[in-house]
């Protein structure tokens, strides 16, 4: 019962253990202790969406959780899933279809396109749309971010093993 | 845009939980899923000297029937709620309100029990647990309680829980075979707060309504029982004549409205209109369940 804590988990695949303030929110953690500076910090308030992050294995606002509650948990951020290639197609198809302009909703927009097409590869527009309505763009009108993400559904539909 | 400092405990048990607010008192606060909390801790509209974080405590946790009731742990989260099989047989109402609820990351932290004890007006469930008769199980230091939910929610993010209560379940009664529920909400955009929500649960044998729940949600400082546009549709033979037939009787029900900053109370009036009427067309056609 203190004001800081000493935390385990692994992020993006590897132990770390740091000792953190109780009101450090997991996402200012990662950019600040960790410098992981991927995930973004927009409303700070679990509007925006730009601090999306993975907390065994599910989507989470990083703002809208303490980093003390992330002990002995497995977190992945937009670094570790660009890095082990799951993503891959995503970012290509964004880059592709001018997805993105200014960047700063990019990594949320991935994570969360992702989780999607995890479960749902065959996603329609509506449920697209629906998937993403927690995270904010202001530069694209989402249209081609639902074009990029459509696309990929696609293509990993068509080309898995049925 | 950051929390005051706070001390934090991960409690593992209902005891450190009791004895926390045994210690601190209201300089405590609980948190479960964090959604509601955590914002205002980072916008300091709440600045606890100590953080219970219950996320741990296991008799808080899980889903299970209990003689005619579905027992809801506190700790279930949305997302849980929504595909859970046996909320889908027993609760449906509870499971057509979870996609309004927020986003999905959100819906993927935040819980049954922090919905309900947050009280927020503008919330889902706690319109549902009023319209789903359902009773809140609370315990505290000093023994435990069942408070039925059209007697917990007493104002804007005030509830009949006492300063170290703690909530542990819902129990909702199990739907019966002539029972059917339906919910509505209208939002600016999707998940966004409603400007006005609308859960219901009747009894329906062929166009026939009876034993109706209407409760409306976003529009007074608490889930709001439509008691008179209640007792007009008893025994009703629904057509789509019923909506004006009702109208007296929801305007009196309606009296104590109150506006929000996005939407004059007006406007919520005339939409909650809009929402009897679709919700009474699920109710009867068969869109509900």
């Amino acid at each position: 019962m203190s004001g800081t804590q000493t935390i385990n988990l692994n992020v993006n695949g590897e132990a770390v253990s740091r000792t953190v303030d109780a009101r450090r929110n997991l996402v200012d953690f990662l950019r600040e202790d960790l410098q992981l500076t991927g995930s973004h910090v927009g409303c700070e308030h679990g509007v925006c969406g730009a601090c999306t992050v993975r907390v065994n294995g599910e989507i989470v606002r990083g703002c809208l959780v303490l980093a003390v509650q992330a002990d002995g948990a497995e977190v992945e951020t937009i670094e570790g899933i660009s890095d082990s290639g799951e993503i891959a197609d995503l970012q290509k198809a964004f880059h592709e279809r001018n997805a993105l302009q200014c960047g700063f909703c990019t990594p949320g927009m991935l994570l969360t396109a992702a989780d999607l097409l995890k479960t749902d590869p065959g996603a329609d527009r509506d449920a697209i749309r629906d998937h993403l309505s927690g995270n904010y763009c202001r530069c694209t009108g989402y249209q081609a971010i639902v074009d990029a993400i459509e696309a990929v559904g696609g293509e990993r539909s068509s080309s898995s093993p049925t | 845009m950051k929390p005051a400092p706070f001390e934090f405990v991960r409690a593992a048990s209902m005891d450190e939980v009791f004895a926390t607010f045994e210690q601190y008192g209201d300089d405590a606060l609980i948190l479960a899923g964090g959604q509601s909390m955590m914002p205002m801790l980072n916008m300091r509209l709440a600045s606890p000297k100590i953080l219970v974080d219950i996320n741990h405590v296991a008799e808080l946790d899980g889903i299970s029937l209990t003689g005619g009731a579905l027992r809801i742990g506190a700790l279930t989260r949305h997302r849980d709620l929504g595909s859970s099989a046996d909320v889908a047989r027993h609760a449906p109402l509870l499971q057509l309100a979870v996609p309004h609820i927020a986003h999905p990351a959100i819906r993927n932290r935040g819980t049954f029990g922090g919905s309900i004890s947050h009280a927020d007006p503008a919330a889902e469930l706690p319109a549902c647990a009023i319209a789903s008769d359902a009773t809140i199980n609370v315990a505290g230091a000093n023994g435990d309680r069942a408070i039925a939910a059209a007697d917990y929610f007493l104002g804007i993010f005030d509830t009949a829980l006492e300063l170290g209560e703690v909530l542990v379940s819902v129990d909702i009664p199990s739907i019966g075979a002539t029972e059917r529920v339906a919910f509505a909400e209208l939002a600016r955009r999707r998940g966004d707060y409603a400007m006005t929500g609308l859960a219901a649960k009747a009894t329906v044998e062929g166009n026939t309504l009876g034993n109706l729940r209407l409760v409306f949600f976003a529009i007074a400082d608490r889930p709001l029982v439509a008691s008179e546009t209640m007792a007009a549709l008893e025994g009703v033979d629904y057509s789509l004549e019923t909506v004006t037939a009702i109208e007296n009787a929801l305007a009196a029900d309606l009296q104590d409205a109150i506006g929000d900053l996005h939407t004059p109370v007006e406007t919520k009036r005339h939409l909650a209109r809009v929402l009897v009427g679709r919700v009474l067309a699920q109710l009867v056609g068969g869109e509900g369940r």
